[in-house]
This record gives structure tokens, sequence and C-alpha cells, in this order.
């Protein structure tokens, strides 16, 4: 139970400290922490339980989409705020820096199953943000198309 | 069919290219640059407008009454830099339900480009440090390796920081930066002041790591802008390199 407060207050300040180097407005730093906060255990739960990285960084970079997409428009801010920080601690900079370390000592069989590993997991963030771009989009369009509206 | 006058096209020209090269040159997105520039030419009336944007440069072109008119602006530096994005952003909302006129609206724009930064360089060397100890603890490191983390990232940052604005070259600032963090990681654990030298690395290098590029690109290429996609990835390459070398430099020397 501790290590669980400790995933989560230890996430919450990443990034937020990731939101002070990319220059996110003051009044919005602690809701980018807590969307930081939200997809960073969504991972670790899902790593704990099932041991599946790709699918948890899926399921955490979705989560932190659309929590994105709901502040955006609660706090009309362009939605790359609130993503790019809750993005950062899902990034497989471990394995990156781990498949780096094995090139270095020429163990490139096991360096290469790790950029390998490195790419799925960078390419299922970017589907999870896909995936919840596409939800909000069909959501809005049904939503415009109740009220009669054209402008998106 | 009537046109707007050909002093006007100029005029809005160049405040769409001042918005997009502000935006562009604080790490927005691809098609948000597009979709804004778009949006300001429509609110000032021309009819119809196009523009292809990629992170090295933006061509924007506008009909008239006389022929095309077209502009190419060229971007050299890039940063992150999210509060102008945001700035920039609600310069444009308002030209869009038409309460800011062309004149007002391009000093407001030059303000946004010549504002200095929200955060000094000291508060945010602070963030890259606290940042570090944090992402050790993500990483399953042990607490006794906290400081070490904070220390190495916090001193990588500043080595980033500073020598991008003497030499003005990324690749060196970053291997220099990694090249830091590995020899801090090194001597913290030959002193016994911390115990593990991967987990150490890894907290303190995530600061550097272009994991924003990686996502943008990735998501640049699926959103079919192809250009960007792929200069955003070579970028994101060139850093993760940069930072491996800097690395396996440290690695060689101990």
């Amino acid at each position: 139970m501790s290590e669980f407060f400790a995933q989560a207050i230890t996430s919450f300040v990443a990034t937020f400290g990731f939101g002070i180097i990319f220059h996110i407005p003051r009044k919005l730093l602690v809701q980018c922490g807590f969307i930081g906060m939200l997809g960073w255990m969504a991972y670790w739960a899902i790593v704990f339980f099932y041991h599946n990285e790709v699918l948890a960084a899926l399921s955490g970079s979705f989560l932190v989409a659309v929590i994105s997409q709901l502040f955006a428009r609660v706090y009309k801010s362009p939605v790359i705020i609130f993503s790019v920080a809750g993005i950062i601690p899902l990034v497989p900079g471990g394995a990156a820096y781990n498949a780096m370390r094995h090139f270095v000592e020429n163990d490139y069989y096991v360096a290469v199953s790790l950029a390998a590993k490195v790419c799925l997991i960078s390419g299922s963030i970017a589907m999870g943000l896909m995936f919840s771009e596409v939800i909000n989009q069909l959501i809005f369009r049904a939503h415009a198309r109740k009220k009669g509206l054209n402008k998106v | 069919m009537t046109y707007i006058s050909v002093e006007k096209t100029y005029d809005i020209m160049e405040i769409c290219i001042l918005a997009g090269s502000i935006m562009l040159q604080n790490g927005a997105e691809t098609h948000r640059v597009e979709d804004t520039m778009t949006r300001i030419a429509t609110a000032y009336g021309v009819k119809d407008s196009d523009c292809f944007v990629t992170p090295t440069g933006i061509i924007l072109s506008l009909e008239g009454e006389e022929p095309t008119k077209t502009k190419l602006n060229r971007i050299i530096e890039r940063t992150t830099n999210l509060e102008k994005v945001v700035r920039v952003n609600d310069i444009s909302r308002r030209i869009s339900t038409g309460t800011v006129g062309m004149n007002e609206a391009y000093h407001l724009l030059k303000d946004v480009e010549d504002e200095k930064c929200t955060y000094s360089d000291l508060f945010q060397v602070m963030a890259a440090a606290i940042a570090s100890g944090c992402f050790l603890i993500m990483f399953d490191g042990v607490w006794r390796d906290f400081i070490p983390a904070f220390i190495a990232g916090g001193l990588g940052f500043l080595c980033s920081l500073y020598f991008h604005k003497v030499l003005q070259i990324k690749f060196f600032a970053e291997v220099s930066a990694a090249f830091v963090i590995g020899v801090i990681a090194f001597l913290a654990v030959s002193t016994g002041f911390g115990s593990e030298v991967d987990k150490i690395i890894i907290g303190s290098v995530m600061p550097l790591v272009p994991g924003l590029l990686i996502t943008n690109a990735v998501r640049d290429l699926m959103a079919g802008h192809l250009v960007s996609g792929i200069s955003k990835g070579a970028e994101a390459i060139l850093t993760a390199t940069a930072i491996g070398s800097g690395i396996a430099v440290a690695f060689l020397v101990f």
C-alpha cells in the first residue's frame, strides 16, 4: 500500500516538474500533475497485474488523452498542454537506455529486442492518443448534429 | 465574388505567418498550426487560403484580388514553451469571434513573441532535479538513490541549457549533458553514496529524453503529415543517439 502512495505522489511531482520545463501556464500545472498521476497509475496497475507493458502504455496514454480533451474543453486551452506532460512518465526511457547500454557492450541480440520493445511501446502510446481523438470526434460530431450546428 | 484589397491581403498574411511561426517555434503540433492560420485568414474575410507547415518552415498562400499571394517563413529555433502556444490560441479565438481588429491582433502577437520565459532557468533546473528523483522511485529505484539522481538530473539539465546557449548545437549539448549524468552516477556509486548505477542514470536522463518528439512524430505520420512526421522522428532519433553516446562515453571512461 505504501508502494501505491509512493508511486502516486512521485508521478504527480514528476509530471508537475515536467510542466515547469515545458513552460505550462502556472494555473494549469496542478491539472497536468493530476493527469500524469492518473496515466501512470493505470500503467503501473496493468504492469503489476498483467505484466504487459505495451498494453499498459496503450491504456495509460488513452486515459491521459481522454482526460486531456475533457480538461481542454473545461479550461479552454489546447489539448497538447495537458497531454504532453501526462505522456512523459509512460515514455519508455528505461528500455531505451537499456537497449543503448547493450549496444555499447556489443550485446546486439538483447539490444535489438529491447529496441523493438521501445518501438512497440512508443507506437502504442501514439495509438492510445489516436483512439481517444477518434472517439472524441465521433462524440462531438454526434453532439453537433443533434444541435444542428455545423461549426466544429 | 468580392475580393479584399491587396494591402489588406498582405496584412492578413503577416498576422497569419506571425501566429503560425510563434506556435511552431514553441512546440505546437503541425495540424494545430495549420488550423489556427486558416481560421485567422477566414475570420478576416479571405475566401480561400492554403498552408503547408513542416517543423522547419511555413508556406502560406492567400487568394485575393490580384494573383495568389504566397509567403515562405523559415523556422530555425525550436523550443518547448507551451505558455506562448496558449496565448496565441487565445488571441486566435478572439480573432475568430471578431472582437480584435487587425492592428491590435498584430501588436498582441508581437507582445507574445517578445515575451520572456515564465519560469527562470534556476527554477527549471530545480524542477528537472526533483522530477529526476521522482522518476527514480517510479522506475523501482530505492529511496537511498534519490539524492544522487536529484544532483545528476539537475546538473545534467543545467549543462544542456548552458551548452545550448553557448554553442547553439543541440546534439553536442545533449551529449555533454548525458556524459555529466553518467559521470555523476558512477562517482555516486563508487563512493558508496548511491547503490544502483542504471536506475540513477535512467531517472536523471528523463528530462532530456525526446518523449514528446517520438509521440508527436508517430501522431503526425498517422494523421497524414508525412514530412513533419519523418523530420520529427529524425530529430527524436538524433537526440536519443546523443543521450546514448554521452552515457556510452561515460561507460568507457569508468
